[in-house]
């Protein structure tokens, strides 16, 4: 709610404002902003889903190997101020990816970033514009967000590895 | 549902889960072709060459196409202006290409088993275009997933495919792909041409058109294949087309939104007739246009599955799979 605030007030409203969440659960964090959104402006803002997998550049590093899914944009990015949804920022990668990702659908005004847990460890010039909650961390700790939309529960779990 | 094979060589060695994992592979893959740059960088830095002993266009074009989607660098090689004139050998042209550091080889053949021998003997990885009589599989997936895009679901779809049934890759990969993804497929051609062994693939046989087309779903309608005549088993063109050919009045007694299919080229008047090649039950064009999707999502989950270490040979699969 308070990142919803943040963002209508740097961009001034809803007008030109779309969000686009990156899969998986940046897309429900996305629909729970818009709905935010709504709440507060009584304005919709379209709600894009990203699926990075094409773009990432450690495909051949990890173990699991990633299940493409759609990338689902209906609307035209041009000129539109874009906040990129993500659940966790950690090392920026993700963030390139969808950088690299977006730009291939047009050339959008501005493009934004909100994440709900920033746990720091940075490998690229990258910083969220709003942030949940910034949470330390080791690097040998994974923070994982589970939603009730995906894990049946609101939490943020942080595991030793 | 992870995909570890290197290769692609056909349906029969697929499980369920496998084909299930292409087609939604696919189905990821099909909006790219729609933005305005048709392209992704999944595959870029690889190479990918297309090695074609038999006449091909667009089996060859679609392949090339698909792996330029998906940034790969794609390298063609028409045999009749190869080295393989010169007497080179099938392994021995792929263990060329490989030297080149290639990182798939798309193959069409006219040998039975081209492709499994070449994947076999090397360790980039193979995509089986066709081989001889054997098995066609990005084809029979393109069918398959336009009959689930149209359809909605695979199983329980009664299926026939009409034609040459004898001497055709697509048919047989057709039926493994359709049978394990539960639906009932019928084949029906002139006797002479339904091999022996048809039914142990789990197809049904009818030898008349209209049983075939009653109560299907869909129909597969396939080229005669003149160009394999061994002998006396085809019958002539016209004689063909009054027994066996697709035409408006035999779907007036089908069911009326029945699916038509075709993989072409197509030979009109032969075995379908022209306006119902061109008709509202056609979906001969959308089959192109999701066969790059499904060669897309074949190309990069074979590319996947080689990179780095991780080889698992055919052997080394198959293994994985009986001790699932």
């Amino acid at each position: 709610m308070r990142i919803a605030h943040e963002i209508l007030e740097k961009n001034k409203g809803t007008e030109n404002l779309c969000l686009i969440g990156i899969r998986n659960r940046g897309v429900y964090l996305a629909q729970r902003l818009a709905g935010c959104i709504k709440k507060i402006e009584g304005k919709d803002a379209p709600v894009g889903i990203l699926d990075i997998t094409l773009y990432r550049d450690d495909l051949t590093l990890i173990g699991q190997k990633p299940v493409v899914r759609k990338t689902e944009i209906d609307f035209d990015i041009d000129e539109k101020n874009i906040v990129l949804v993500d659940d966790v920022l950690y090392t920026g990668r993700t963030v390139r990816a969808a950088l690299d990702a977006l730009v291939d659908f047009g050339r959008p005004k501005t493009i934004q970033l909100a994440v709900f847990i920033d746990r720091g460890h940075r490998e690229l010039p990258v910083r969220a514009d709003y942030v949940g909650k910034n949470i330390p961390t080791s690097k040998a700790e994974a923070v994982e967000v589970r939603l009730e939309d995906t894990d049946g529960k609101d939490e943020v779990v942080i595991i030793e590895k | 549902m992870t995909w570890i094979r290197k290769d692609l060589l056909g349906l029969e060695d697929l499980s369920r889960e496998e084909i299930e994992l292409i087609l939604s592979t696919a189905e990821s893959f099909k909006e790219v072709s729609t933005r305005e740059i048709k392209k992704v960088p999944a595959l870029r830095g690889k190479t990918v060459v297309n090695l074609f002993y038999e006449p091909s266009t667009r089996t060859r074009v679609s392949f090339e196409v698909a792996a330029k989607r998906l940034s790969a660098d794609v390298i063609n090689i028409a045999i009749e202006s190869s080295s393989v004139k010169k007497g080179e050998t099938l392994v021995d042209t792929g263990r060329n290409i490989e030297a080149l550091k290639a990182d798939i080889i798309v193959v069409r053949h006219n040998s039975s088993g081209a492709a499994a021998m070449l994947a076999r003997h090397l360790n980039i990885s193979v995509v089986n275009a066709g081989d001889g009589w054997h098995e066609h599989p990005t084809q029979a997936l393109l069918d398959i997933f336009t009959l689930k895009e149209k359809l909605g679901h695979i199983s329980g779809l009664k299926v026939s495919i009409v034609g040459d049934i004898a001497h055709s890759r697509v048919a047989r990969s057709n039926i493994w792909g359709l049978t394990k993804l539960g639906a009932s497929v019928t084949v029906c051609a002139p006797k002479l041409l339904i091999p022996a062994a048809i039914e142990q693939m789990g197809a049904r046989v009818a030898y008349d058109i209209d049983e075939a087309l009653s109560s299907a779903d869909a129909v597969n309608v396939l080229r005669m294949q003149f160009e394999r005549d061994s002998g006396a088993a085809f019958p002539q063109q016209l004689e063909y087309f009054k027994d066996f050919g697709i035409t408006s009045e035999r779907l007036k007694k089908a069911k009326k939104d029945i699916i038509l299919m075709h993989p072409g080229p197509i030979n009109r008047g032969i075995e379908i007739e022209s306006s119902v090649a061109d008709g509202a039950n056609s979906v001969i064009l959308e089959q192109v246009t999701n066969g790059i999707a499904v060669r897309m999502a074949v190309l990069f989950l074979v590319a996947q599955a080689n990179d780095k270490s991780q080889t698992v040979k055919v052997s080394e699969s198959q293994s994985v799979r009986e001790s699932k």
